[in-house]
């Protein structure tokens, strides 16, 4: 059935977990980099902190609101970046937007469990909607500042 | 079902509603979405098209086309004929009187952009509102009869004041009334909130703006296709309308209205075919409605939506709005069966529009599991972010009704939701 497609490409049983109970979600006090990404269309909008001691991130946290998709990848993306290194986290980053958007094959990235996402391709109205997090999370450690930079329209 | 049974369910004098002949004169409808048929419920944000209106596009293209009031030669003089007919028909369809006008735009958003600009630039002719003057609008309205008196506002100087709704996105005449005031110039509302499907009581509503003194100007875009508009019988001065959302081509619509009203307006669009003459320095417009139509106009969309508009009334404006409210019940007493739904105006008999909010469901993941069983519903803010966040509760998902969808859809709509919030709550 073709509802079947959509239930094993997008809603896997891991994405819905990780919906209904979002990793590392919640506020965090005196970050050192955060930001915020937003989509207009759909009125998805989370913000990604964290805080960097030197060239590791040390805690990351994510709040706001959006579909499925959205949040479980932001909270699957900051199981996979915390107590790691900077440079790991923005090369992982860039891996899952190349195989998101068609650059990358799922079996070239690395990608681990994030791969239950590859599904996404096949749903061009999505990728928005997957990419959101990883956007606030590049957003947020390439702004030196740490500001809040806003309206990162993913 | 023969004809012996059709005739039990329905009063002799009463034909019933033809919904399957319907069906077959819009070819998109034979369409297979992810393998299953077709459910088109997002004809709030556009509706499909009929042979009729294709055939008299087609012919229109094959055998007529040329540039309007321009040449002498016999194509140009043809054209320029199909379109005043087509102007013609659409000011019966929308009721207008002789002190009535009706120019056409690329649709609802250009022409509500046309009033609002016109009023308020003070080009060719003196501008209506100034400082002190105020534009009054309300918290129902599609972003494009908002933004456009935003900037009205603050190119005159005037104060943008809003009627806001209550929690359950409905306005009222006290609310109106103690808004309205000597300053009040302007008042602009929708005919039916695109976002919700609430119909505001807008005969009553423009009547008190226009007894206060005030223009008044009405979104009509969700209404033009299912109720009967009767400008000459409204406290009107301007109407906004889009073709595509009454069975016609995209990029045409009009603004129909008081031709003493549409004199006030500033052109919006300067250019070829407005001016009675043009010197190096100056120019003089033309009469309505050329003043208001610079450019090469969309002849053979308004030859489309001329004949949608023929199309409706053969099928009969009354008929289609009892089929589409029915449709809209239906659905709305289905979904709101359904644990975790929330409809949005639930009692809205006289609307083609439900729209509803799922707890702790994204509208955009039930969008998705709709379209894999070949529904087509519209998600997000409706292009009325201000409405969504009166109402509380986020993003919705809108179910939106049309003269050829059936009692059987309404029912797969409610099915599949529910189907939805299974997999994913």
């Amino acid at each position: 059935m073709s509802e079947g497609d959509a239930l094993s490409d997008l809603y896997q049983e891991l994405v819905l977990e990780h919906k209904r109970s979002p990793r590392n979600f919640g506020t965090m006090e005196s970050p050192t980099h955060e930001a915020r990404g937003t989509n207009p269309q759909c009125g998805d909008d989370v913000k990604v902190q964290l805080r960097i001691d030197g060239d590791r991130i040390e805690d990351i946290r994510f709040t706001g609101s959006g579909c499925a998709i959205c949040i479980a990848s932001t909270s699957m993306m900051t199981q996979a970046v915390k107590k790691g290194d900077v440079a790991s986290a923005m090369a992982l980053q860039e891996r899952f937007r190349d195989v998101m958007t068609g650059k990358l094959e799922t079996a070239d990235a690395d990608l681990g469990k994030l791969a239950s996402f590859s599904g996404v391709r096949r749903y061009p109205s999505r990728i928005k909607c997957v990419l959101l997090g990883w956007h606030a999370l590049g957003h947020a450690i390439n702004d030196a500042t740490g500001d809040d930079n806003g309206g990162t329209s993913a | 079902m023969n004809e012996a049974s059709l005739r039990d369910r329905h009063d002799a004098e009463t034909p019933p509603y033809p919904v399957e002949t319907i069906r077959t004169q819009f070819p998109i409808l034979a369409r297979k979405i992810r393998g299953r048929p077709l459910v088109y419920l997002d004809n709030a944000a556009t509706t499909q098209v009929p042979t009729a209106v294709l055939d008299a596009v087609r012919e229109f293209e094959s055998t007529t086309r040329a540039n309007i009031h321009r040449g002498v030669h016999t194509l140009s003089q043809e054209s320029t004929d199909a379109f005043e007919r087509a102007r013609e028909r659409l000011a019966g369809f929308l009721g207008l009187g002789d002190q009535h006008g009706l120019v056409f735009t690329s649709g609802t958003t250009e022409a509500l952009n046309t009033v609002a600009y016109g009023l308020s630039a003070g080009d060719g002719v003196p501008a209506s509102l100034g400082p002190g003057d105020e534009i009054v609008v309300t918290g129902l309205e599609h972003h494009a009869n908002l933004i456009p008196w935003q900037r009205a506002a603050r190119r005159s100087g005037a104060t943008l004041r809003v009627l806001v709704p209550d929690t359950d996105g409905r306005v009222h005449l006290d609310g109106l009334a103690s808004i309205l005031g000597p300053r009040t110039r302007v008042f602009a509302l929708t005919a039916c909130a695109n976002a919700t499907g609430y119909r505001p009581p807008y005969e009553t509503m423009l009547r008190m703006a226009s007894e206060a003194g005030a223009l008044t100007v009405l979104d009509a875009a969700q209404a033009v296709s299912h109720e009967t508009l009767d400008l000459a019988a409204l406290a009107c001065d301007f109407m906004a309308f889009s073709s595509h959302k009454m069975y016609g081509p995209m990029g045409i619509g009009g603004l129909a209205g008081r031709l003493a009203a549409l004199e006030r307006l500033s052109p919006l669009r300067l250019g070829g075919d407005m001016v009675d003459w043009v010197s190096l320095e100056d120019a003089a417009f033309a009469p309505l409605p050329s003043r208001l139509e610079g450019g090469t106009q969309n002849v053979a969309g308004a030859v489309g939506m001329a004949t949608a508009a023929r199309y409706i009334d053969e099928i009969g404006r009354p008929r289609i709005d009892t089929h589409v409210r029915r449709l809209r019940a239906r659905a709305a007493e289905g979904l709101a069966r359904i644990d975790g739904i929330r409809v949005l105006n639930p009692d809205s008999a006289d609307s083609a529009i439900v729209a509803f909010i799922a707890r702790e469901v994204h509208p955009h993941d039930i969008g998705t599991l709709l379209d894999e069983r070949g529904i087509a519903v519209r998600t997000g803010h409706h292009c009325a972010m201000p409405l969504i966040e009166r109402l509380g509760g986020g993003p919705t998902t809108r179910a939106s009704f049309a003269a050829y969808n059936t009692d059987e859809e309404a029912d797969r709509l409610v099915e599949a939701v529910a189907a939805a919030l299974k997999v994913l709550a």
